[in-house]
């Protein structure tokens, strides 16, 4: 069991920082996600930590030893490429004992690892297949093969399931968190899409243009956004997000000192001219199935809300919206960050 | 589309090919085998079936057998080299280094100049006393040498033409092998803590497979096809010590006009490439994996 501490670590491509001043710690045998838009820097900083590209400042240590200098076959780490990266003239069964044989662990070995290894995934039909004959998705099992195998204490992947369909890579999410907790292994995992992220994880390591924008558990991360860019980029749909006036009302124009965040779920739909509700007019409604999504216009902002079920409400019309003081968030428009909570 | 019609439209579609094939290739090789049964015509002679005496006559003639040998070893020369010289130039030239497209038009350089204008900078290398090599020798107060007069060296001169000229254009062929291959193969293999060597040999080098066959299958092709070189440089002298079975095939249609003996040689020539292509095609594709 390892664990891994990454400080203050950079990688600067002339006045590019594809990372800057990046520290956090994943814990031993926990699933940390690096989430964040494309060009955040998430991919970057899993191939520094993989010892595939050189940092321009700052360390990485695995297990308690800097590793920042050493060659990625020294840290200890197995990797999983989105593209899986599997030798295409091998069999998935050299596929998987391609590191061992390299490593010369004695044949024996190999068979125990390859036989625990193909069983864990459903592999042990295909292990005189070339990749070529493969699905999409025993690729990946092939790729995590080889991964497990090495028994290396720290796994990273790569955004390991975006070439698979959306039926395949929620199967492939349960496995992989499976897998992982079986194994306990140290799990550092890149994508872009927050469901991943909010399933799989212990920890969720937020990142934006280079630099950490949070770094919490999912549900800390879920429930209390450290920025607006956090409170955007998580939930389906996302927090709603409107500026506010000086007076702490919904601004009438674009542009304010502040801004509010209150999520789709936490608003209440009631009657036009509730006291004490904001007054809207619904945009549009969109029908999921277990709920319906209502976007209503409020001013210069625009908020959607969830409800159960079938709503019975027409475009155009007028509405009332409200929500707990629990559930509203305060921003500061300018930093972007979190204002702190009042006391209770 | 009725029957008929589709019919018609897929000879006419096939139609171009066609004709030039059978114009330009069966024809001339079905003709040639006839013509090796029998007599060269000459002005009161017609031409007459003679059986297999153009073979008897070609078994019989010392030259071809010295040409066949002197082809041989022109092959053993040229092939193994060029080949190994441009996977080597290839993989060198692959990574990431300063000026490495200057590298890459430099080997590729000799495959650009024409034929002539290249046996013409070797004629200067290799001629005996203010040419480049034994200018170089001089240096060292070594006798000048009559590289392309000697028996002993003249094929050795040709060979050595021949790969400076081959691997620059193999490399090529190489390159792009090694551009298509995905760069996370090296990484994949690199946290696995493959070295160099092993990542070479486990993985680029079986890679790399159908390209050498196909290197290799042009380069045979190449080896017993080579003919303008030797005509610039010593038109097969001395003592027929640079005589290939093309070279031979060439003065004996074109300055002896002997076409019935010629057609023999073609045959021989064309039986000997079908079969090295055959065997190659059979050994090694079982062998190769193409992606």
């Amino acid at each position: 069991m390892s664990d891994v501490v990454v400080e203050n670590l950079a990688r600067h491509w002339g006045p590019t920082k594809a990372l800057d001043g990046v520290s956090f710690k994943v814990e031993a045998g926990s699933f940390a996600v690096l989430l964040g838009p494309s060009g955040c820097g998430k991919s970057t900083l899993l191939r520094l930590i993989a010892g595939l590209e050189t940092p321009t400042g700052g360390s990485i240590r695995i297990a308690g030893k800097d590793v920042t200098g050493l060659p990625p076959a020294k840290r200890g780490i197995a990797m999983v490429f989105q593209s899986y990266a599997l030798f295409p003239h091998l069999s998935v069964a050299q596929n998987i004992c391609f590191g061992l044989e390299v490593r010369h662990v004695d044949a024996a070995e190999r068979k125990r690892r390859l036989e625990r290894a193909a069983e864990l995934l459903g592999l042990t039909k295909l292990l005189d297949r070339k990749p070529s004959q493969l699905s999409g998705g025993q690729q990946q099992r092939v790729a995590l093969g080889r991964a497990i195998v090495a028994q290396a204490p720290v796994c990273l992947m790569d955004e390991p399931l975006s070439n698979l369909d959306a039926q395949l890579r929620h199967e492939m999410r349960l496995e992989i968190r499976e897998l992982q907790r079986r194994l306990s292994m140290t799990m550092i995992y890149v994508t872009h899409d927050q469901v991943e992220a909010m399933t799989m994880a212990d920890q969720v390591v937020l990142l934006r243009d280079g630099r950490i924008e949070q770094d919490a558990a999912p549900d800390e991360l879920y429930a209390n956004p450290a920025t607006i860019f956090a409170a955007r980029f998580i939930g389906t749909p996302p927090m709603n997000v409107v500026d506010l006036d000086d007076a702490g009302h919904i601004a009438e124009t674009q542009g304010g000192a502040g801004a509010l965040g209150v999520r789709p779920e936490d608003i209440v739909v009631v009657p036009h001219e509730t006291p004490g509700a904001i007054q809207a007019r619904v945009e549009s409604i969109e029908y999921l199935g277990a709920d319906t999504l209502i976007a209503a216009r409020k001013g210069a902002g625009r908020l959607v809300a969830r409800v159960p079920g079938k709503a019975k409400i027409e475009a155009g019309a007028a509405i009332g919206l409200a929500w707990t003081q629990e559930a509203q968030h305060i921003f500061d428009n300018r930093t972007g960050r979190r204002v702190a909570d009042p006391p209770a | 589309m009725s029957k008929a019609r589709a019919t018609i439209y897929g000879w006419l579609l096939l139609g171009p090919a066609f004709v030039l094939l059978a114009a330009f290739t069966h024809w001339p090789a079905i003709a040639t085998l006839y013509h090796s049964f029998h007599s060269t015509a000459r002005r009161n002679r017609p031409s007459v079936y003679v059986g297999v005496d153009n073979y008897q006559g070609m078994i019989d003639d010392p030259v071809f057998w010295q040409a066949l040998i002197n082809n041989f070893w022109y092959a053993v020369g040229t092939i193994p080299v060029s080949v190994a010289l441009a996977m080597l130039m290839a993989l060198w030239v692959n990574e990431k280094l300063a000026g490495r497209t200057w590298l890459r038009l430099a080997y590729f350089t000799p495959t650009v100049l024409p034929m002539i204008a290249v046996a013409n900078i070797w004629l200067f290398f290799y001629t005996p006393d203010y040419g480049l090599f034994d200018q170089i020798r001089g240096l060292f107060g070594l006798r000048a040498t009559n590289w392309l007069g000697e028996p002993g060296t003249v094929l050795g001169c040709l060979i050595v033409m021949t790969i400076w000229k081959e691997a620059g254009f193999f490399m090529i062929f190489y390159l792009a092998a090694l551009q298509s291959m995905p760069p996370n193969l090296a990484e994949a293999a690199a946290i696995e803590g493959c070295g160099r060597w092993t990542f070479f040999r486990r993985v680029t080098f079986p890679l790399l497979m159908p390209t050498t066959l196909f290197v290799l299958i042009n380069a045979i092709i190449g080896a017993f096809r080579m003919v303008d070189h030797v005509v610039a440089l010593t038109a097969g002298g001395p003592n027929n010590a640079s005589m290939l079975l093309l070279v031979m095939i060439y003065d004996v249609a074109f300055r002896y006009w002997d076409v019935a003996y010629a057609a023999t040689l073609t045959v021989v020539l064309l039986a000997i490439l079908g079969t090295v292509a055959l065997i190659q095609f059979v050994v090694l594709e079982k062998r190769i994996h193409y992606r």
